[in-house]
C-alpha cells in the first residue's frame, strides 16, 4: 500500500509540475495552491471534530457547519437532484438544499464518526480538467492507510469543494443515484422528498 | 518474451457507464443476499466482535491473510509486477516464520503491507474487459471478468493445493471468521448501504464498480465519466 501510494504520489508530483511549466504560470500556480489550502482547513477542522468527542448530535451539526464552509453545497445539491433540478421552482431548490444539507451533515457525519481517533493529511494536489483534484490519505487505527480525494472548483466565485472521492467511490455519483431512488419511490414529488429528507 | 507480449494487451480503459443486462436476475440475487445478511451473516459478525477478544480477531484475520499471500504473489507474477511479487513473497516468509505461521504481522511493523491482487485484475492486465455487472447469491456483487478470476483463484490456490485435510479447514475457518470480523467492523458502513438506501441493488452496483475501477487503477486518468462535473450543465 505504501508503495503503490507513493509511486502514485510521486507520479502526480510529476504531473503537476510539468502542468506548471507549460501554463501560464502565476494564476495556475495560485489555484493549485489555494485548493491545497482549502482542503488543509477542511481537514483540520474534520480532524477536530473527530476527536473531540462529543455527542454524535453535536457533532453532525459541525460537520454540516464544515460542509456549509467549504463545499459547493449549491452546486452539490443541484447535480444530486439531477434531471429534475431542472423542473424545479427557484423556492424549491432552495428548500431541497437546506434539507440536503442537513441530510450530508448526518449521513456523511455518520462514515466520519468511523474515523474517530484517526487523522487525515494531505499528500498531494494536482490540476485536473477544469479543476483540482486533492489528494489526502486517512489513517485509521489499526488499518492500511486509504485514499481520499477532494474535488475543488472555483466556479462558484470562490474555492469550494464539490466531490470527496474514498477509495474510489464518488459522492457525487452515489448522491445522484440514491436522491433518484429516493425520488422515483415518491413518484416523482419533490415536496414529499424535501420533507423526508428533513428527518432522513 | 513475457514484456513483448504484456505489452501487446495494454489493459483497456475503463468502460463508462453501466453494463448490467442481467438485471433482473441481478436484483433477485440482491434480495436473497440481503435477506442472508439480515438472518445470518450480520447477526454472526455481531457474536463473533462480542465474543472474541480483538487480539484473537487480528489473529484470525492475519491468519487468513497470510494464506491468501502465495495467491497475490503467484497473480503479481503473471502480470508482470516484480514488486507485487517480491512485496507477497517477502511478506509471506517473515509473517509464516517470525510471525508464526501468520498469527502476527511483522511484516507490516516493518511497512511490508500486503499488495493485494487477485486473477481477475491479471486477466485485466492482459487486457480483458469487465464484462456485465453480476451479482452472485452468498458471493455479492462482481463482474464477468472477476467472477471467472474468482473461479481460477480458488481452483488454483497454491496454499489449496499444499495444505492436506485438517489445516484445509482451519485456513477456511480462519476465511470465513476474518469476513465476519469485516462485516462487524464495518458494519454502520455496510448497514447504511444494504438498510438505508433507497435503493440498495443500485448503491451496491455503483460502490462495487467505482471501488474496483479504482483498485485496478482505471480512475487515476480521470477519463471515467464517474468523473461528473457538476458545473458542465
Amino acid at each position: 500500500m505504501n508503495a503503490v501510494l507513493s509511486r502514485r504520489a510521486f507520479g502526480s508530483t510529476l504531473l503537476a509540475g510539468i502542468a506548471l511549466a507549460t501554463l501560464p504560470a502565476p494564476a495556475r500556480a495560485l489555484d493549485l495552491a489555494s485548493a491545497r489550502a482549502l482542503i488543509d482547513r477542511a481537514i483540520a477542522e474534520v480532524n477536530i471534530v473527530i476527536n473531540a468527542g462529543k455527542p454524535e448530535a453535536a457533532m453532525f451539526k459541525d460537520f454540516e457547519g464544515i460542509f456549509v464552509k467549504y463545499a459547493d453545497v449549491d452546486a452539490i445539491a443541484r447535480s444530486a437532484l439531477g434531471p429534475a433540478a431542472r423542473q424545479a421552482s427557484p423556492g424549491q431548490m432552495k428548500a431541497f438544499t437546506a434539507a440536503y444539507q442537513g441530510y450530508i451533515g448526518r449521513k456523511y457525519g455518520r462514515r466520519f464518526r468511523e474515523f474517530i481517533g484517526g487523522r487525515i493529511e494531505v499528500v498531494d494536489a494536482k490540476p485536473l480538467k477544469s479543476y483540482f483534484e486533492v489528494i489526502s490519505v486517512a489513517h485509521l487505527k489499526g488499518e492500511a492507510p486509504f485514499d481520499l480525494r477532494w474535488h475543488v472548483s472555483n466556479k462558484s466565485g470562490r474555492d469550494l469543494f464539490f466531490n470527496i472521492i474514498i477509495e474510489g467511490v464518488n459522492m457525487l455519483a452515489s448522491e445522484r443515484e440514491e436522491i433518484g431512488a429516493m425520488l422515483k419511490k415518491r413518484n416523482g414529488d419533490l415536496e414529499a422528498l424535501i420533507a423526508d429528507l428533513k428527518t432522513a | 518474451m513475457a514484456a513483448v507480449l504484456l505489452a501487446a494487451c495494454a489493459p483497456p480503459p475503463p468502460q463508462p457507464g453501466l453494463n448490467d443486462p442481467f438485471e433482473q436476475t441481478n436484483r433477485a440475487f440482491h434480495g436473497f443476499n440481503r435477506g442472508l445478511d439480515r438472518a445470518l451473516v450480520r447477526p454472526s459478525s455481531k457474536i463473533y466482535g462480542a465474543v472474541l477478544p480483538q487480539p484473537v480477531q487480528t489473529g484470525i484475520a492475519n491468519f487468513a491473510s497470510n494464506l491468501s499471500l502465495p495467491g497475490d504473489a503467484a497473480n503479481g507474477a503473471l502480470q508482470g509486477n516484480p514488486e507485487r511479487f517480491v512485496t507477497n513473497v517477502l511478506r509471506f516468509a517473515l509473517n509464516t516464520t517470525v510471525g508464526i505461521g501468520g498469527l502476527f504481522d511483522p511484516a507490516g511493523a516493518l511497512g511490508i503491507h500486503r499488495d493485494k491482487t487477485d486473477f481477475g485484475e491479471t486477466l485485466h492486465v492482459w487486457g480483458a474487459g469487465e464484462g456485465a455487472y453480476l451479482e452472485f447469491p452468498g458471493l455479492g456483487p462482481s463482474t464477468v471478468r472477476d467472477a471467472v478470476g474468482t473461479a481460477v483463484d480458488i481452483a488454483a490456490n497454491p496454499v489449496g493445493m499444499v495444505l492436506a485435510s485438517p489445516e484445509k479447514y482451519y485456513a477456511t475457518a480462519a476465511k470465513v471468521g476474518s469476513k465476519l470480523g469485516d462485516r462487524n467492523r464495518y458494519s454502520s458502513t455496510i448497514d447504511s448501504v444494504l438498510y438505508d438506501s433507497a435503493d440498495s441493488y443500485a448503491q451496491t452496483r455503483l460502490l462495487y464498480l467505482q471501488n474496483r475501477r479504482f483498485e485496478l487503477g482505471q480512475t487515476d486518468a480521470g477519463t471515467g465519466d464517474d468523473f461528473i462535473d457538476p458545473y458542465a450543465d
